[in-house]
């Protein structure tokens, strides 16, 4: 095999679904667990005050990555608690006066869940179509947000296929339209400069492991100016300005807040090197290969994306093929639904296209030697499974295999 | 999700790939499933003079499992009858391979495969029978 490859560990290009911690986040993180153990809510004594004051710098690092104030910043346990919050704190705040929320079809399922969950209780929710490049229409938006509306939740960056939906003008929307803004920016943070004043954002989502922090937290930028209420998931102490309380765990904020800082500093010239990268992967791999199809939009994307259709191979087949690579597939032949990716079903692709799909994520540790590795181990699967896809030998016909009467089971 | 053994073994070392004449007279062409589902197998059987299956080859879209099914068949078809390979059951399948619950669904179109293909096989025997007469 591949030098790349000696360390007998797949390649990991699954970057969306997690990262690694940065060597230097646990450097900082590690006294916090032994000899700084204090409780960071204790008034009382040293402990509590060192302790305090870490949380206070790693609040101060999170929020100047969006342009907040440390104030607007408060911990959770990771983005799945934060949309939660969010949405479910927002709408039961306000439920009085407006009942409405309006998100889009591609969200995660935390944010998915949440809605689902707010309709049991009686709130109106609507769920925005995208374009097939991954994108919402703006005036579908501008058209669905009524005088009830109370929150717009839309995701900065997809997980799954990277596209970036215009925040902008999104918040343009619903400031002039007299409803909040929240966003989930799991996938953003650290990827894509972001200043929620310019972009008029109220609530933001963040995580801390998509960002080589820790795994076990996140934070929501909550707006104080025009003020945005919350009632809490979590009682207790009061803590975090009482909208979520329990003791805060010191390594963990201190992680994340590292993690943040290093990616304001090196945000630039990573994107420039990934981008870089996403280019030599997919010329690479479209150089090889015919029918390979970039699912969502290449210009308003992250750069450490790319997700690929493979036409006529089937997708789990794929993976077991490229068994030296980690990454997704949009097929979830696995699951007993047999139901491909939900996101590459919204983008109007069809159910074939999308049990043909490939998610590659890769960040700060990939490199170019890895990507090479890659295109090769994914030239050499495809052409093995086309040589026994019959779909394949079907398009080299020249049958059209739409015309073919399948039975679906 | 962590295969058997015998399934990577088929993934990677495929039997029996390939595709016969469809106009011979003597094969017999199954092709079921549905590219939105996932899964499509074409399993073709050439068939001897007696009845005996003397050869088979299949070409499958799905995943590992799907793969591995419909290679194994192409060798249990082998030397069989007609009404032989058409009583081979998924659950010998799935055990032969160890499938797990989830994909049992794939031992079941290898079955619906060989079951279509002898289907086929017989329906064009009796076409050319019809044309003889």
């Amino acid at each position: 095999m591949n030098a790349v490859n000696s360390k007998k560990q797949p390649i990991y290009l699954d970057y969306q679904a997690t990262t690694p911690c940065d060597p230097r986040v646990v450097e900082k993180m590690l006294p916090w667990f032994t000899e700084k153990f204090g409780n960071p809510h204790s008034r009382n004594h040293s402990y509590g005050w060192e302790a305090e004051e870490a949380v206070e710098k790693a609040r101060e690092q999170v929020a100047a990555i969006i342009g907040a104030d440390a104030k607007e910043v408060i911990f959770t346990s990771g983005a799945t608690e934060s949309n939660n919050l969010a949405i479910k704190g927002v709408a039961h705040f306000y439920k009085d006066k407006r009942d409405h929320i309006v998100t889009v079809v591609t969200e995660h399922k935390c944010v998915l869940d949440t809605c689902r969950h707010l309709e049991q209780e009686g709130f109106r929710v609507t769920y925005l179509p995208v374009q097939p490049n991954g994108l919402i229409d703006l005036a579908a938006l501008e058209a669905a947000v009524d005088d009830k509306t109370v929150l717009v939740s839309v995701m900065a960056v997809n997980n799954e296929i990277g596209v970036i939906q215009p925040l902008k003008e999104i918040g343009a929307i619903c400031r002039a339209k007299g409803a909040f803004f929240h966003t989930d920016c799991a996938q953003a943070v650290g990827k894509i400069p972001l200043d929620v004043n310019a972009l008029n954002i109220d609530l933001m989502s963040i995580s801390g492991h998509k960002i080589y922090g820790p795994k076990g937290v996140g934070a929501l930028y909550v707006r104080r100016r025009p003020r945005v209420r919350l009632v809490p998931l979590i009682n207790g102490g009061g803590q975090e300005r009482g909208m979520r309380s329990g003791t805060l765990s010191t390594p963990l904020c201190v992680g994340l807040g590292e993690a943040c800082a290093i990616a304001k500093n090196e945000m630039g010239a990573e994107a420039e090197r990934l981008r870089s990268l996403r280019d030599r992967l997919l010329k690479g791999i479209q150089a090889k290969l015919p029918e390979v199809y970039v699912n969502g939009d290449l210009d308003s994307r992250i750069p450490g994306n790319l997700n690929l259709s493979f036409a006529f191979v089937e997708g789990e087949g794929l993976m077991m093929g490229v068994k030296d690579l980690a990454v997704s597939s949009g097929s979830a032949c696995t699951s007993a639904s047999l139901e491909p990716s939900y996101v590459l079903r919204a983008l109007g692709l069809e159910a074939e296209m999308a049990h043909t799909s490939l998610r590659f994520g890769f960040g700060r540790f990939t490199t170019e030697a890895e990507i090479d590795y890659a295109i090769d181990h994914v030239v050499e699967a495809v052409n093995h499974l086309r040589a026994m896809s019959p779909l394949w030998e079907m398009h080299q016909d020249g049958v059209d295999i739409k015309s073919i009467q399948w039975a679906e089971h | 999700m962590a295969y058997s053994d015998k399934v990577i073994d088929h993934y990677e070392h495929p039997r029996n790939v390939g595709t016969f004449g469809k106009e011979d007279s003597n094969v017999g062409t199954g092709l079921v499933g549905a590219p939105a589902c996932g899964d499509v197998m074409k399993l073709q059987i050439k068939v001897s003079a007696e009845g005996i299956i003397e050869d088979a080859k299949f070409k499958t879209f799905g995943c590992g499992s799907a793969i591995a099914s419909s290679s194994l068949v192409t060798e249990w078809v082998k030397g069989k009858t007609l009404d032989e390979a058409a009583s081979i059951k998924n659950t010998d399948i799935a055990q032969e391979l160890a499938l797990p619950p989830v994909k049992i669904h794939c031992s079941v179109l290898a079955e619906d495969a060989i079951k279509a293909a002898v289907a086929d096989y017989k329906k064009r025997l009796g076409a050319a029978d019809d044309a003889a007469e």
